[in-house]
């Protein structure tokens, strides 16, 4: 076993284990806690794949920034494992259900995709490096790169006008 | 062999990590001592003068109170995450100085040895990356603790980190912009090659930077997540023993690394001014190399007074001073400094 496979076993185990621990812990702030280490695992996932740009973005923005919002609206309103409302049997079971027929659509459309045929490129891909995904987002992806980012601002905008209703 | 790797590789970064490391913790160390001295030299006092000489070893004398000091975990507190808060603020400011280029490549029996652990491809995205970790010292520190003054002083300094980050990063977008590379060796071989430094180039973005960094560093006059006369103490509130002692130290290492940030993205790293150290090492004066480390040293050691020296001039801004500057003047003049840049480049590149 070679050095980047131990990794990605590693890597693996502590993704799937901390997002398993997200939906488990009884503790709302344990849960954003454990998906932070989540992010964590797959910006390494990243790193295997030489997709720096990629991992450091996913760090910045989800685990930097989205992560901490979650942990003020929690802390702030004091939630707690003891207020934890104890949901209905039935509601977990329709949750199990649906989550099962996401991954059975997944399975069935990864099955026969050519991803499989493709190995993955570790340590030399050069696709996910940031001088490649910048030529690839302002040169061929131009017009739906402007629009997605017309669609934030006024997302942005939209917050502020709601914020500001009295 | 079992696995791959090479060994004299591995066993050269480990070295220069714990040559960093440690460099950075009894920098930090004098940090408190000049912090005490500078604060007494304003104030027409004398300072520490009772151990050792001039009182050089009254940094040890606090390092050896603290640890002695008894440690107290109140009984409502989360005491995992009461002890991982200061871990993390530890951890993350140490991290940073990984990607930090402290000298060129210098001769170690017979091996090149370059003086920077990682020369990553995103560099300076890197430092980001774990500055945005540092939040959480403070948060999980300040909510672990139960206490109401802890909570609010961690909130207000989370969302005062927040909130510079993007003044920051906008400003340094200018600069990236013109230096094409986010790799920190590449930013200060330009400024080596040219002569020039990039604070010509970036005044106004040099000086949004710096603010951020007080604001980041949570130094007075940003120093609000501590405001002892409203908060009584801050985040660090229950805290006692080494686990203050590691919150303090770490917003030390903190101002270190951010000083040491600033030196290489507008003041040229371990650029020695006006000497062409090409030229130099072209001709066999391999011993330059070494006089880079020590020169960053010097730039460091500038901006680390500048912390201190506005520390003890500017008195401490109102919450809503902060976020007005930050929100709305900063992040403004950052945008604009961007556009200036931007049309600019592309001028002169025509």
């Amino acid at each position: 076993m070679g050095v980047t496979q131990i990794l990605f076993w590693v890597l693996t185990v502590l993704a799937l284990g901390s997002a398993l621990m997200v939906v488990t812990s009884r503790n709302p702030v344990y849960s954003v806690l454990y998906l932070i280490l989540c992010f964590f695992a797959i910006s390494g996932h990243y790193i295997l794949m030489n997709a720096q740009f990629l991992a450091v973005v996913n760090i910045i923005v989800y685990a930097g920034a989205i992560m901490v919002l979650f942990l003020f609206v929690i802390m702030l309103m004091n939630l707690n494992a003891s207020v934890e409302p104890q949901k209905n049997k039935w509601l977990k079971i329709a949750g199990a259900i649906a989550g099962g027929c996401l991954l059975l659509v997944l399975v069935a459309a990864f099955k026969d995709a050519d991803i499989k045929t493709q190995l993955v490129q570790t340590k030399d891909g050069e696709i996910g490096l940031i001088n490649n995904l910048g030529m690839a987002l302002f040169k061929d992806y131009v017009v739906p790169f402007e629009i997605s980012s017309v669609l934030f601002l006024s997302a942005m905008v939209g917050a502020v006008v709601i914020g500001k209703k009295e | 062999m079992l696995l791959a790797i090479d060994w004299l590789l591995l066993l050269e970064k480990l070295v220069l990590i714990v040559i960093i490391v440690s460099v950075s913790l009894v920098i930090a160390m004098y940090e408190t001592y000049a912090e005490r001295k500078i604060a007494a030299f304003m104030q027409d006092r004398r300072g520490p003068n009772r151990a050792g000489p001039f009182g050089l070893l009254q940094p040890l004398a606090d390092g050896g109170k603290l640890f002695f000091k008894e440690e107290i975990i109140p009984n409502t507190s989360n005491k995992f995450l009461f002890i991982l808060g200061p871990c993390l603020a530890m951890m993350t400011a140490m991290m940073t100085s990984a990607v930090i280029p402290w000298g060129g490549t210098v001769a170690v029996f017979g091996r090149s040895v370059s003086l920077q652990i990682a020369d990553i491809n995103i560099g300076i995205l890197f430092v980001f990356g774990v500055v945005s970790m540092g939040v959480y010292g403070i948060m999980i520190g300040g909510w672990a603790s139960n206490n109401k003054f802890s909570l609010l002083a961690a909130l207000r300094g989370a969302s005062q980190m927040i909130s510079y980050e993007l003044a920051m990063g906008l400003s340094l977008i200018a600069l990236l912009m013109m230096t094409g590379s986010l790799r920190l060796s590449v930013i200060v071989d330009q400024q080596m090659t040219s002569g020039v430094w990039n604070v010509v180039y970036q005044p106004l973005g040099f000086l949004i930077f710096l603010v951020c960094a007080f604001a980041e560093c949570n130094r007075t006059p940003f120093d609000l997540p501590e405001a002892e006369n409203e908060l009584n103490f801050g985040y660090h509130q229950e805290y006692s023993s080494m686990k203050l002692g590691f919150y303090l130290f770490a917003e030390y290492i903190n101002m270190f690394i951010s000083s040491v940030i600033m030196a290489t993205l507008y003041f040229g790293g371990y650029d020695i001014p006006f000497v062409n150290e090409a030229a130099l090492i072209a001709k066999g004066n391999n011993w330059i190399q070494w006089i880079g480390p020590l020169v960053l040293i010097i730039k460091v050691g500038f901006f680390i007074f500048l912390f201190m020296w506005v520390r003890w001039t500017i008195p401490r801004f109102r919450y809503d001073q902060l976020m007005n500057l930050g929100w709305k003047k900063l992040i403004p003049l950052a945008l604009l400094n961007m556009v200036l840049t931007g049309a600019l480049v592309l001028w002169l590149k025509k």
